[in-house]
């Protein structure tokens, strides 16, 4: 049997979410939401897992802060070390406390580059990508729920219908 | 959804559906300018060719064109630098700090107020440029060993540290900024028609970079605003500790305080929060956001000026007393000679503008006066332009030797220059005005059924 998919269209974020928590109860497969801004606790409620984005800021700022050490280090200590005011010149640790205002924002401009790199990637997102969102009113006032279905078409049709959606669409095979 | 008290104010006025804001934030971008917005824009432009015109000259015949003396050897353009880093600072207080606080009344004005710190940061990057006499050497103040051998930056210099801090505070906020107007983008591309505006849903579907609005693309939405929130919020009160250190690492009287960096700070989210009201009380009436840049959030806005202006007051106090209570000679003539010598009249005009008359937001009629608020936006402006000046002159003026001692007076090219940055940033923020969602419509719709008039009413 072929698949079909359904577009549910909601009106209200409320009801989206009861909606999506009702429908997974039935075990049905919700396979995207569509939204035009953040619902709160709908991640949850799809049973997505908790995204690891902080994580991969937090490694990016440590690459980021040895990264400056080291740079400072190769310059300041080992290829050109000079007596600038009297400040010692032979040892990172000694002279560290006037370097970490530049290990400080080299931590920071790693870790927010390079984490929103990494976001834009994860999301396909990138100058000239093409939106793949089937109904464009998602991003003004509509929600949408996505639903592929092998089998009883009328009862999921009910169903959404009863759980509050205002519109079904199939979609054009 | 968020809870929030009944007997706070909405923050969306007049009973707004999603729609209705998807049509309020489109439509300065989708409409034709107005005649103020056309009237605004002229004399912007007016005053950006003049700075060009004096930016070139001071290029071509060298920085001799400046009222700058062998004394006075930083006086209007390290003043206008650190006026335009501090006007730069609200904008990420904003749209960090108050995210970190999860105030919601950030949501409405954050967006510009981003883009104010852009365009400031943008000017006053242009100060020390210019003040290099050959711009086009400006890569030498980036740690790469340059061709007479290895030459490095001196990684001591709280110089450097400003370079670093800049640089990285620029381009964190421009991603921050773009982050968030990403769904924006994409809202107004879908509301763009392929026959009637090809062009621009072209450009918007290109900013835009494909957002549909995935359940799983917003969760990551969150946690990088979030993540980046809690990243911007050190890195603000880092940049203004570190411009401080510039003066406060050196030994002249008058600088070398250790209050500097704290005192710093304050004074940028001042005058950047008054900045940001002088900009968003015109914005409101020239591109129609009246329903979601209320009174209330003008008022929040005065209530930190009123608090930030008393501490800068205080910092001001204590200055004075520490110099007195140091006991050195020295230290007490800087500062006797700040308020009562031949720069008097800008130490008043700097207590008058940045004490005295935000006091006047104690009381919550002008508090909540869109006009008292705009006159005293701009004394605040003008009081914190003042501060840096005399920080800056008044500590350099008087010499270790008075056969040294001299006055300062900006010349022509000087105030060009300065005019001409305000022209710029004008016309920039003019064009955004126009070209780009003016407020984060995806979060501001996310509270319309907390913070939203209709849903107060109902209760």
């Amino acid at each position: 049997m072929s698949k079909n998919t359904l577009y549910g269209i909601f009106d209200c974020e409320l009801v989206l979410l009861e909606a999506v928590k009702e429908i997974r109860a039935n075990k049905i497969e919700i396979k995207e939401v569509y939204s035009p801004f953040p619902i709160h606790g709908l991640d949850q409620a799809l049973g997505l897992k908790e995204t690891r984005m902080a994580i991969t800021a937090f490694i990016y700022g440590c690459i980021g802060l040895s990264l400056a050490a080291l740079m400072i280090y190769n310059i300041m200590i080992i290829d050109w070390p000079q007596n600038i005011g009297g400040k010692p010149n032979f040892t990172f640790y000694h002279n560290m406390p006037a370097f970490i205002p530049i290990m400080f924002e080299c931590t920071v401009l790693f870790a927010a580059h390079l984490m929103s790199i990494t976001y834009l990637i994860r999301n396909g997102l990138y100058p000239g990508a093409v939106s793949d969102c089937p109904d464009p009113r998602t991003t003004d006032d509509k929600f949408l729920m996505e639903i592929e279905v092998e089998g009883d078409l009328a009862a999921l049709k009910a169903m959404l219908t009863k759980t509050g959606a205002t519109e079904i669409n199939e979609k054009d095979a | 959804m968020h809870k929030e008290s009944e007997i706070r104010d909405p923050l969306i006025l007049g009973n707004k559906t999603y729609h209705d804001i998807t049509k309020d934030i489109a439509f300065p971008v989708e409409g034709k300018a107005n005649k103020y917005w056309w009237i605004l824009f002229s004399l912007s432009f007016v005053l950006f060719l003049w700075g060009v015109v004096s930016m070139a000259y001071t290029i071509g015949t060298g920085i001799g064109s400046w009222g700058l003396n062998k004394t006075v050897n930083w006086a209007w353009d390290i003043t206008n630098f650190v006026w335009w880093i501090g006007i730069g600072h609200a904008g990420t207080l904003i749209s960090a700090v108050l995210l970190l606080f999860r105030q919601k009344w950030r949501m409405s004005i954050n967006r510009s107020a981003e883009a104010m710190t852009i365009f400031g940061v943008a000017q006053a990057a242009l100060f020390p440029l210019i003040h290099m006499g050959r711009p086009w050497l400006a890569y030498y103040v980036f740690p790469i060993p340059n061709q007479f051998g290895s030459l490095w930056v001196n990684f001591n210099s709280p110089l450097l540290w400003d370079v670093f801090a800049i640089s990285t505070y620029f381009s964190v906020s421009v991603v921050f900024w773009y982050i968030g107007l990403i769904p924006d983008f994409a809202m107004l591309r879908d509301r763009m028609s392929a026959k009637t505006a090809p062009m621009k849903k072209q450009l918007y579907s290109f900013l835009s970079f494909g957002w549909s609005g995935k359940a799983k693309h917003w969760q990551r939405f969150e946690e990088v605003s979030l993540v980046l929130a809690g990243l911007a919020t050190p890195l603000v009160f880092s940049v203004h500790s570190i411009v401080s250190m510039d003066f406060a690492t050196s030994i002249i009287p008058g600088w070398h305080t250790t209050i500097f960096p704290p005192y710093f700070v304050l004074g940028a989210l001042f005058s950047g929060f008054a900045m940001v009201e002088t900009l968003l009380i015109i914005m409101r009436k020239v591109v129609n956001m009246e329903a979601y840049i209320t009174i209330k959030h003008i008022e929040y806005m005065n209530i930190i000026i009123l608090l930030t202006g008393s501490l800068v007051g205080t910092a001001y106090i204590t200055e004075l007393f520490m110099s007195w209570y140091s006991g050195v000679e020295f230290e007490q003539y800087a500062f006797l000679n700040r308020a009562t010598g031949p720069y008097w009249w800008a130490y008043a005009i700097m207590m008058t503008c940045n004490v005295l008359t935000p006091q006047l937001y104690w009381f919550s009629s002008i508090r909540k006066s869109f006009i008292a608020t705009f006159i005293l936006s701009i004394f605040v402006n003008i009081g914190m332009w003042f501060e840096r000046f005399v920080i800056i002159v008044t500590s350099l003026h008087r010499d270790y030797l008075p056969s040294a001692w001299t006055m300062f007076s900006p010349t022509f090219i000087d105030i060009g220059i300065y005019l001409g940055t305000i022209g710029f940033f004008f016309v920039l923020f003019l064009l955004y005005a126009r070209t780009f969602p003016v407020i984060a419509q995806a979060e501001l719709k996310s509270i319309v059924k907390s913070s939203g008039s209709e849903y107060k009413n109902k209760k």
